[in-house]
């Protein structure tokens, strides 16, 4: 959106707000496993400088795709992921281990990672499918529910709690937006309070003292609440300025775990501190802006839906990252997007953006028409 | 009512609203949980993180010495090996203690306890595995460390007693703390491997002086317990020399002059009240305490009629019999008796219808004469005339009955009795006592060092000492004292009757002529006693049969007769009398000061017959422990 004559059309006309952000998100990552190294570019600094950098222009290429066409692939793209998780399942079984990856000889493929966003389209393509009138029929619920229970419960058996969970949220979420009674949610929300002291005392004994763990980690420093002890001792020790780049020595000396991948956050504000934080969430709130500003904006319904359906998978995607890490969630191994070393998560955002960058240059298209 | 595409938009539009409020509710939920930890919990989690990062390895303070009053070593380190396992770094516990126990023959006690160290150990906490290890086992543990990480041998530090038994009671042992001391004090400096504190004696009183301030190895380590760097060390203090009043050559003579015997001996200077020997005899061996004592070697000592765990001079208490004889005449002649007036000894003194016994028919006697022929008639019947009020204040100016001022761990300071303590004791305990009044007989018994008195060798010395001088000598137990003791205020005449009346015991026709010394000029003044261990029954009189109904032997003396340096106290338990067995020691004891060629002679002829010097006994003991053990090891 940059209006200038130097400037080709074509470039000037990229979100260049939403690729700034993204790219600074994307620096403080690298410049964080930089200091998880030790100080090193590899191993993880610069191999993630590497999949941003193909993820992102890949997103950037996404943004040409046009609403029709992803309306068309989205119920094969999801019977296809569906029947990777199956086979992912089979081959998990065959092989006597949990697997989450198939293995194609060039590339190793997660399908539950895609199946984040594709819950996210299929469901708006079904709302936008279902007549105007249906939406408070019991048909505007059960094969929105099928289709995120199948997925949810393929994916929970991996297991996979984080990603089950997400799809679960997001998909709930656009059920939401699309005018799903409200009864259901506040129902279905009392069900589960209710529900819950008789799950817990339904749970075997080591189940209970996980959620025990949870609640206070720091009844088992050395057990099952070491992640998540060290990782607010991280935080906490960093203060409001943080100790300094590459002098942390909760990340450095390696008493905070997974510190490159799920706990890259504590590492980063261990260093920075508050302000680092504080500045890492902003940016991310500000993405998150953006793609509800888009969704807000969308004229189609399935525009709309998915818009704010991939936004929310990216909220989450952060939120439930943030507050296992900060000690709010139980540890279910949910990475910090384009933060975490890791290129399924980076891979599953810029998907989620590059759709989003499609809609939003539609809408603009659109109205530079009419 | 249909639901249109107006309603779905509105619709969107507010469920949009509500997504992003939760959106912004999460947010601010974030941020204000980051806040939280970062600002409010900082300091907590600062601390947190410097507790990780940062792990003090103690480096234990070597242990002060004890020297004697000449700066010869009573107490030392020796260096010695020793073998520590840092539990983290440690790859493959169960085959490196495999390999330990066998390279260092460890049994499976030791074993045991190593993996229940290694289980409670935390981050860098070292835990010992063997210390005192003989150089070619530490050597055989060396060359095969590649394959042993995590095993760490060592230079350490082990207590050494030069004189061994010979000072056992006196400075007592060192030792790992026990978990009691630790909770008390929860210094970690206790739980160190290889750090030991006193036990017992002068190591356990002066625990504070010889201590010194343990060094810190700053170290910062990884959560795997590997080292990344050493922080800025404090270097440990070594704890401070303590000088004892003790002179070890003759502390080590007196206690080799006391042979096989069980008992004590004190040498005094007395002027000043330094403890020049407080030996007592027979003794463990505090090196076998410091490496750890062996159950088999515990049990031999603690059921050794001799009583080798008793430390004799401080709390073993005797009826201290004649000895207080020359206390007495002072009090006598404070009470105005001339000591120049004479008694007339038939064998005894009649009390009412009772007869008081004396060792003989002395015939005439004065004071000389009843101090020099121990003639009980004499002390009878002159305790009789003044009572025994008047001669108690005098036994406990002279230090009986007291308790002094000295570093150690406990004294038993008996009784100097009076009418007074008689009816405070009845008030007590009607039941040990059959009547609350003091009676003539109470007097007589008491004027002859018999019936309630009682009283510890120490005090015996002390006794003698003031004495010999005139002066109000405290002993003591630390340091060199040049200046002279204040002086008692007795008049001088009566301190050179009661004088006279010692000197004669030994150098006139005495109790204690036997015991004269060998040298020019240089006489020794003394008091022999007899104490009865049990009633005498019949004829009777603990002089023969079973040794432990044997007659204690008692001496106290002072040396020279002429400006008098040294005073002291010998006691022999079980060893029939005064002049047979504990004077003969005073006098070798007392030579050893003034002529060692001489002292060391007779004392190797005595030697020769008891089978080798104090040490190789002591050896061929320690041998036979280990036998012992050995065995009792194979029959278990």
């Amino acid at each position: 959106m940059i209006s200038s004559a130097i400037i080709p059309q074509p470039l000037a006309k990229l979100p260049w707000r939403l690729i700034f952000l993204v790219a600074g998100i994307a620096g403080i990552g690298i410049i964080t496993l930089y200091s998880a190294a030790g100080g090193a570019a590899q191993p993880w600094a610069m191999k993630q400088g590497l999949i941003i950098l193909v993820c992102m222009t890949a997103a950037i290429g996404m943004s040409w795709i046009r609403e029709e066409t992803i309306k068309q692939l989205v119920f094969p793209a999801y019977a296809a992921i569906v029947l990777m998780l199956i086979a992912v399942e089979a081959l998990g079984f065959v092989g006597k281990g949990a697997q989450r990856w198939l293995d194609l000889g060039f590339i190793r493929l997660q399908p539950s990672e895609f199946m984040k966003p594709c819950i996210v389209l299929v469901l708006a393509r079904f709302y936008e499918l279902l007549p105007t009138g249906s939406i408070r029929q019991w048909r505007a619920i059960w094969p929105a529910a099928l289709m995120i229970g199948v997925p949810w419960a393929l994916i929970l058996v991996q297991p996979d709690l984080g990603t089950a969970t997400m799809v679960l949220l997001s998909g709930l979420t656009v059920m939401f937006l699309a005018g799903v009674p409200m009864w259901l949610f506040l129902g279905g929300g009392a069900v589960l309070a209710a529900a819950l002291p008789i799950v817990y005392s339904m749970m075997h004994e080591y189940q209970r003292k996980r959620v025990l763990i949870f609640l206070d980690p720091e009844s088992d420093p050395l057990g099952a609440g070491y992640h998540i002890t060290q990782s607010k001792i991280a935080i906490g020790s960093g203060g409001i300025w943080g100790k300094g780049y590459l002098q942390g020595s909760q990340s450095h000396l390696d008493y905070l775990p997974e510190g490159h991948t799920d706990f890259v956050f504590a590492t980063m504000v261990e260093e920075w501190g508050l302000i680092g934080g504080v500045l890492l969430i902003v940016a991310f709130a500000m993405v998150v802006r953006w793609g509800m500003s888009v969704a807000s904006n969308a004229r189609s319904r399935f525009a709309q839906l998915s818009a704010a359906g991939l936004t929310v998978t990216i909220f989450f995607y952060v939120t439930i990252n943030l507050m296992m890490v900060m000690g709010l969630a139980p540890v279910v191994g949910v990475p910090l997007p384009l933060v975490s070393f890791g290129g399924s998560a980076v891979m599953t955002i810029m998907i989620c953006l590059g759709i989003l960058m499609a809609l939003e240059r539609q809408q603009r298209t659109r109205t530079s028409l009419s | 009512m249909r639901f249109t595409a107006a309603h779905q938009s509105l619709a969107f539009s507010r469920r949009m609203m509500l997504v992003s409020g939760a959106q912004l509710a999460l947010g601010g939920l974030l941020v204000g949980r980051l806040g939280y930890l970062s600002i409010s919990q900082n300091e907590y989690y600062r601390l947190q993180a410097e507790d990780n990062r940062v792990q003090l390895l103690i480096v234990p303070p070597r242990r002060g010495w004890i020297v004697d009053r000449k700066g010869k070593a009573i107490a030392i380190n020796r260096s010695d090996f020793r073998i520590d396992l840092i539990p983290e770094q440690v790859e493959d516990p169960k085959r490196t203690l495999q390999v330990l126990a066998q390279l260092l023959e460890l049994g499976p006690d030791e074993v045991d306890r190593i993996i229940r160290e290694m289980k409670a150990a935390r981050g860098y906490k070292p835990v010992q595995v063997a210390e005192n290890v003989p150089y070619e086992r530490y050597a055989a543990v060396t060359v095969r460390l590649p394959e042993l990480p995590g095993v760490q041998p060592m230079r350490g530090f082990s207590r050494f007693y030069p004189a061994g038994p010979a000072v056992g009671h006196l400075v007592g042992y060192v030792g790992s703390a026990s978990a009691e001391e630790y909770e008390k004090e929860k210094n970690p400096l206790l739980i160190t491997p290889g750090f030991k504190i006193g036990k017992e004696g002068l190591e356990e009183v002066l625990e504070p002086r010889l201590r010194g301030t343990p060094g810190g190895q700053r170290v910062e380590l990884t959560a795997r317990g590997k080292l990344v760097r050493e922080l800025e060390p404090k270097p440990d203090r070594s704890g401070n020399t303590v000088q004892l009043s003790i002179d070890a050559e003759l502390q080590e003579f007196a206690a080799r002059r006391l042979g096989e015997e069980s008992g004590s001996c004190v040498i005094l200077d007395c002027m000043t009240g330094d403890v020049l020997a407080m030996v007592s005899m027979p003794a463990y061996d505090p090196n076998s305490f410091s490496d750890g004592i062996g159950r088999t070697e515990w049990k031999l000592l603690s059921e050794d009629p001799r009583r080798p765990l008793l430390n004799k001079v401080l709390n073993s208490l005797y009826p201290p019999g004649s000895t207080i004889k020359p206390m007495n005449s002072l009090a006598l002649q404070a009470a105005g008796i001339d000591p120049d007036e004479s008694i007339h000894c038939p064998g005894g003194y009649r009390l009412g219808n009772r007869f008081f016994r004396c060792l003989g028919r002395h015939g005439s006697v004065n004071m000389r004469r009843a101090i020099a022929k121990s003639c009980n008639t004499y002390f009878y019947a002159m305790g009789n005339r003044i009572g025994y009020d008047r001669i108690a204040p005098f036994a406990r100016q002279l230090g009986l009955g007291q308790k002094f001022d000295l570093p150690v761990v406990s004294q038993s300071y008996g009784t100097v009795p009076d009418s007074a303590w008689k009816a405070r004791r009845f008030k007590d305990n009607p039941r040990l006592i059959e009547r609350p009044d003091w009676t003539a007989s109470d007097t007589l018994n008491a004027s002859i060092g018999q019936g309630w008195l009682i009283l510890n060798p120490l005090q015996l010395a002390v006794m003698a000492g003031r004495i010999a001088s005139g002066r109000n000598i405290e002993p003591n137990l630390l340091g060199v004292h040049g200046k002279p003791a204040p002086l008692l205020g007795l008049p001088p005449e009566h301190l050179e009757a009661t004088r006279g009346g010692m000197w004669e015991v030994v150098n006139g026709d005495g109790t204690a002529g036997a015991s004269r010394l060998p040298l020019d000029g240089i006489e020794m003044c003394g008091k022999t006693g007899t104490a009865q261990v049990r009633k005498i029954v019949g004829s009777q009189r603990g002089q023969s049969g079973d040794w432990r109904y044997r007659d204690h032997g008692l001496f106290v003396f002072f040396a020279p007769f002429v400006n008098p340096r040294y005073a002291g106290a010998v006691v022999i338990e079980h060893g029939l009398g005064g002049a047979r067995a504990a004077a003969p020691v005073a006098k070798d004891v007392l030579t050893f000061l003034y002529d060692r060629e001489k002292a060391m002679a007779s004392l190797g002829a005595l030697e020769q017959q008891w089978g080798g010097t104090l040490a190789e006994r002591n050896a061929r003991r320690t041998q036979a422990v280990e036998a012992a053990a050995a065995a009792a090891l194979r029959s278990a």
